[in-house]
Order: C-alpha cells, then structure tokens, then sequence
C-alpha cells in the first residue's frame, strides 16, 4: 500500500505564498476528501501533492519517498491527477483522450499493446461512455465531457487517484454516479483524494476528511468531528444546522444564513 | 443474451473504426504522394521550354536523347528545384505541425510566429557580416537566429499565458507578426552592407522562392530532413499528451520542460534549414497542417506525416503554378502559396471570432 503524506509543505506562485507549512497524512486506501472556501488552496494543494508544483519548504512524500525526487513517469504509474476544468483539444474523440491515461505505461518498444486496450475499454465501461467513444469530445455535454476526463485517469490505472472537483457540471444522478464510481474503485483498494464543494457529499461519501482555510488545515478526521457548525461558520462564514442523517447517521449539513 | 450480444457488436464496430483508421492514414499518405508524383512529373515536363515525358523518362535514366539541352535542363534545372520545393514543404509542413502543437494554436506557423524572419535574420547576419564562413554553418547560423526569435517570443507572448486568464492565439501571432516585420527590416538594411552580387542572391532571403536552387540545396537540405522528420514522429505521442494542458501532462508523467524544449529546438531547425535554401516560405507550415487535419484527425502520429507530404505536394504545386502559369515570368511559389495562405488565414481568424 502506497501512502502519500505532506511534511510541513509550503507551495505557492511566484512569491504568493498559498500553502503554509501543512503537514497531512492522506490514510491509504481510503477515500479523503478536500474541503473548503473558493480561493483557500485546495488545487494548489492538490498540484503540490502530485508534484507540479515544487515546494517552498517540506516535501511531499509517497512511501517516506520525496515525490520530487522520483522520475517523474515512474510516478505516474502510480499516482494519477485529474486537474479542475481541463480542455480538450479541439476535434479529439472520447476514445483518443481516454487512451492518452495509457501514456505512462507505454514505452518506445511497445506502444500500445493489450493490456492499454484493457483498461481503455474497462475505463469506457466504468464511466458509461462505451456508446460515446467516437463522439468528439468537443461536442458532449459538460457532464459527459467530465465523465470522459474521469475515464482518461481510470486508464492511467493508478494506486491513488487525485481529483479535482470531479462532480462539477454533473446533474445529480451523474454526481451521485461518480461518487458511487469512486467508492466502487476504492473497494478495489485505490486511494482517493478529491476537492469537493457539497460538504454533504463529502459526509456521506470520504472516509476522511480536510478542511482548509486560508492555506491552512483547520481541522481533518472523521466526517462527525470535522462537520460541526461551528467549523462551518468559522471557515465558510456561514450559520448552518448541522444533524445526524437520518438514514446513514452521518453529519447532514443545512445552511441557514451567510453571517455578514 | 440481449447484452451480449450488445457488447459483442460493440467491440466489433470499434474494431473496425480503428482498422478504419489505419487504413485511412494509409490512404491518405499514398493519395498525397501519388498527387506529388504527378506534380513532379508535370515539373519536369511543363516549362518555357517543354519536355515530352518520354523524353523526361529517357533523360532520367540517361538514355539517348534528340536534344543534348535536355540532360541540363532536366537534371541540372527541373529535377533538383522539384527535389528541393518537396523538401521545404515537408520540412515547413511537419514544423507547423509541432508549432500548432506545442502553442496549441491553430493560428501559429513558423512564418506567422517570426521564426521564419529569424531564421532569416540569423542567416543573413553570417552571409553578410562573414562572407568567408563556409556554407554548412549557414543552416546553423539560421537556427540560431530562429531560436533566438522563439526566445523572445516566449519572453513577450507565451511565458504569460496562464496568468492571462486564457490561451489567447492572437496576441501571440501579433506578437509573432511583429517580430516578422523587425526581423525583416533588419534583414533588409543588413543587405545594403552586401556586394551587389550578394544582394541580388540574397533577395531570396525576402521572398519565399525556389527559383535557381540546384542538387547543393538538395545535399544542404538532405541531412536536416533524415535527421528532422523521424524525430518529429518520436515527439508525436509527448505532443498528443501536451495538447491536454500542462496540468493534465505532467500529471500523466510528461517532462514538460525537456519534451517542449526539444520539439520547439525540432521545429526551428526544420524551418530554419528550409530558409537558408527557400527563404521565408509562407503559409505552408499554416495551411498543410490544417488540411492534414481534416484528413486524418488531431492525434500527431497520423497528423505529423500527413502535414509533411501535404506541406511537399502544396510547395511543388504552387511552384509549378508560378513556373507555368505566364512564362517565361516566374511568379515565386512564396506569392503563389501567399494568394490562397492569405484569405486562408482570414477565415481562420472570422471561424474563430464566430465560434
Ligand atoms: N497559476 C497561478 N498563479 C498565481 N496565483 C495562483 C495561480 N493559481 C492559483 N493562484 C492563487 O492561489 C490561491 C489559491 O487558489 P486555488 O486554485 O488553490 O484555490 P481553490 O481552493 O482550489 O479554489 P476553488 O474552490 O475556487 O477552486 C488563489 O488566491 C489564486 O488566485
Ligand atoms: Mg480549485
């Protein structure tokens, strides 16, 4: 089992600084979920912890591994991301993009062998897109579009598995359907990390969860501890109600008023 | 029973969509060297002084002919200038290729970035300002300058792009253009420090023509082309994952630095090679990877060859247009490509502004 951890990680822009001095442990395969305000530092994070951006301080590290350190290739055979709102090229079909996950494994001598048109079509499969995967991806609706980057990071076929903001422009039953999706592969013992804006979501589905704010963790651990109004209103500035499920007893979160 | 046989004819509709697909590249690449065949026979044909075929074939294989004139002009004239027209398209075609990649830009093309007007300007500096350096340094030197162009292009266009909020095509074939026209006003007033006899050789910097070249443009040419196109097939995959966006390729393992880096440094020798020998061909490296796109779809491997041999065939065509078209005047292929390149480029701009 692969464990990813940040040690007192530092990332920014240029001289921004965004992250500070973060240390986290991601539990290996388990489902963790990113939360928190628009603009705090959950895709920068996200970039740090799959090695795009290098850190102002710390590391982060993949079996006590500096990530930085790694070849970069050799990385990703094990650790995929998926970035907030990628683009297509302009006239490539499901298919093509999807089969772009395969770049990883393949090498000068083999190039795209059996095993790459396994896990193409199981990626096809899992995401439903079989019935697509001739259509330009130009020409799909947003949620399809978005179910087609998911397939492409299935393909790549990676222990853990970073996303960022995977339910963005899905209607409710596909949000549900990725979700479900990602539990479904995180019983096949993938490790999965992704920012997530519905903190009901986030309850019901994570296993562990992280709340930053400002670049900074404000609280991580079980959907019970870290859910409560008070982190709420203290991180999004907003009064809510939170109580138990009544189905699954997890936290169920019911905003009631932005606090001015 | 239902779903599989679902599944069954699904897996074997896709089977045949990619054998559908290979053998189209195939067709695609025969057709264009068919077409360039035909053209190069029409080269050494047609002219202000024609040549039956039969006798072109005679020729060729250095059999008898009636007219000893025809030897000089066939092999001395016709052959080596179709030879060095089909390289340059090829050359321009696969560097327009990567450039379009690599900027993901369908405006960008070696002559629309400045690259070409670099290159130019590098070759011109060496020709003009050291008239002794021997000539297979003049490729070198037009990298050089190429180079040197793509550099500022970065500094002034590229480097800034994220932060820009979008991609912006435009601005950086304005930025593109204008180094162009620095490039070649410093290329012209370099040229008033030359011998006359330099100058008059080296108008060709300025215009894009393949007028008088001979078999030493072939071997200037050759080594650049045998080293170059294999290797833009070898960055073909990096590209495909390139065109997804930088967060999305280095995720998927792609050196970014290093892959772009070593397309670009493929592309400006490409197109800088074709400058020492054609000067600035434009529109080439524009419009052969846009129609190669349309025959073969975006991914590089089948995109790349089928840029090259369209590339090829448009350069012979248009020389043998401007050749034929009211002899004995020639009309340089650089201004034959120019009249179709131009509205070309226009309606790129207007589909864009529509879309
Ligand atoms: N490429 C960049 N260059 C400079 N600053 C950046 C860059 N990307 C993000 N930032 C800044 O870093 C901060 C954090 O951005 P980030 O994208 O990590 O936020 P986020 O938590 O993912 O927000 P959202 O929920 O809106 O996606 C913001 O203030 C943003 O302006
Ligand atoms: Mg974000």
């Amino acid at each position: 089992m692969t464990i990813l951890r940040a040690e007192k990680l530092s990332l920014g822009y240029d001289t921004t600084p965004i992250v500070h001095l973060l240390d986290l442990e991601t539990p290996s395969g388990q489902i963790t979920a990113l939360i928190g305000p628009n603009g705090c530092g959950k895709s920068t994070l996200l970039r740090g912890l799959a090695r795009l951006l290098k850190p102002k301080h710390g590391a982060v590290l993949l079996d006590g591994r500096a990530i930085h350190t790694l070849p970069t290739r050799q990385l990703a055979r094990v650790l995929g991301l998926l970035p907030q709102l990628p683009t297509a090229p302009e006239g490539i079909t499901v298919r093509q993009l999807i089969a772009q996950g395969r770049y990883p494994h393949q090498t000068w001598f083999q190039q795209w062998g059996q095993e790459d048109e396994t896990a193409l079509r199981n990626a096809l499969a899992l995401t439903s897109l079989t019935d697509l995967a001739d259509r330009v991806v130009d020409t799909l609706s947003g949620g399809q579009r978005q179910r087609a980057w998911i397939a492409m990071s299935l393909a790549q076929e990676t222990d853990i598995l970073l996303l960022d903001e995977p339910t963005t422009y899905l209607d409710l039953a596909h949000q549900l359907e990725v979700l479900e999706l990602l539990v479904q592969l995180n019983r096949k013992g993938k490790t999965i990390i992704m920012v997530l804006h519905d903190l009901n979501h986030a309850a019901h589905y994570a296993d562990h969860l992280i709340v930053l704010s400002d670049g900074r963790v404000v609280a991580q651990g079980m959907a019970g501890q870290v859910i409560t109004q008070e982190i709420i209103r203290k991180t999004f500035g907003v009064e809510s109600l939170v109580m138990p499920h009544p189905v699954t007893g997890k936290p169920l979160c019911l905003p009631l008023r932005r606090i001015a | 029973m239902k779903a599989t046989l679902h599944i069954h004819s699904i897996t074997r509709r896709s089977w045949r969509v990619s054998l559908k697909n290979i053998s189209r590249l195939y067709l695609v690449l025969g057709s264009l060297l068919f077409a360039t065949f035909i053209t190069f026979v029409l080269q050494l044909w047609l002219g202000e002084y024609p040549i039956a075929p039969f006798d072109v074939l005679n020729t060729l294989l250095s059999r008898q002919v009636t007219d000893k004139n025809y030897h000089f002009v066939v092999m001395e004239l016709r052959l080596p200038r179709a030879i060095v027209a089909w390289m340059v398209g090829m050359a321009l075609g696969a560097s327009g290729a990567i450039i379009q990649g690599l900027t993901r830009n369908p405006l960008a093309s070696p002559d629309l970035t400045g690259v070409s007007a670099g290159a130019s300007a590098g070759a011109v500096t060496m020709f003009v300002f050291f008239p002794g350096a021997p000539d297979v340094l003049l490729p070198l030197a037009a990298f050089g300058g190429g180079i040197f162009t793509a550099w500022l292009l970065y500094l002034f266009a590229w480097r800034n792009r994220s932060t820009a909020g979008s991609d912006s095509p435009l601005r950086l074939i304005l930025i593109g253009i204008g180094l162009s026209a620095v490039l070649s006003a410093f290329t012209s007033f370099a040229l008033t420090f030359s011998e006359i006899w330099n100058a008059q050789r080296a108008m060709i910097w300025l215009t894009g023509t393949v007028y008088a070249t001979g078999w030493d443009d072939v071997n200037a040419l050759f080594p650049w082309l045998v080293v170059g196109l294999p290797l833009t097939l070898l960055g073909a995959r990096d590209l495909n994952v390139l065109n997804l966006g930088d967060n999305v390729a280095q995720g998927l393992g792609l050196p970014l630095h290093t892959v772009r880096a070593f397309l670009l440094l493929l592309a400006v020798a490409l197109a800088g090679v074709t400058v020492t020998v054609a000067g600035i061909m434009g529109f080439v490296g524009l419009i052969a990877p846009h129609l190669a796109r349309r025959l073969v779809g975006v991914m590089h491997e089948k995109l790349i060859p089928t840029s090259a041999l369209m590339g090829g065939f448009l350069l012979i065509l248009a020389d043998l247009i401007g050749r034929t078209i009211r002899p004995p005047t020639e009309i340089p292929a650089g201004i034959v490509i120019s009249i179709v390149g131009v509205p070309f480029f226009l309606y790129l701009l207007w589909k864009r502004e529509k879309a």
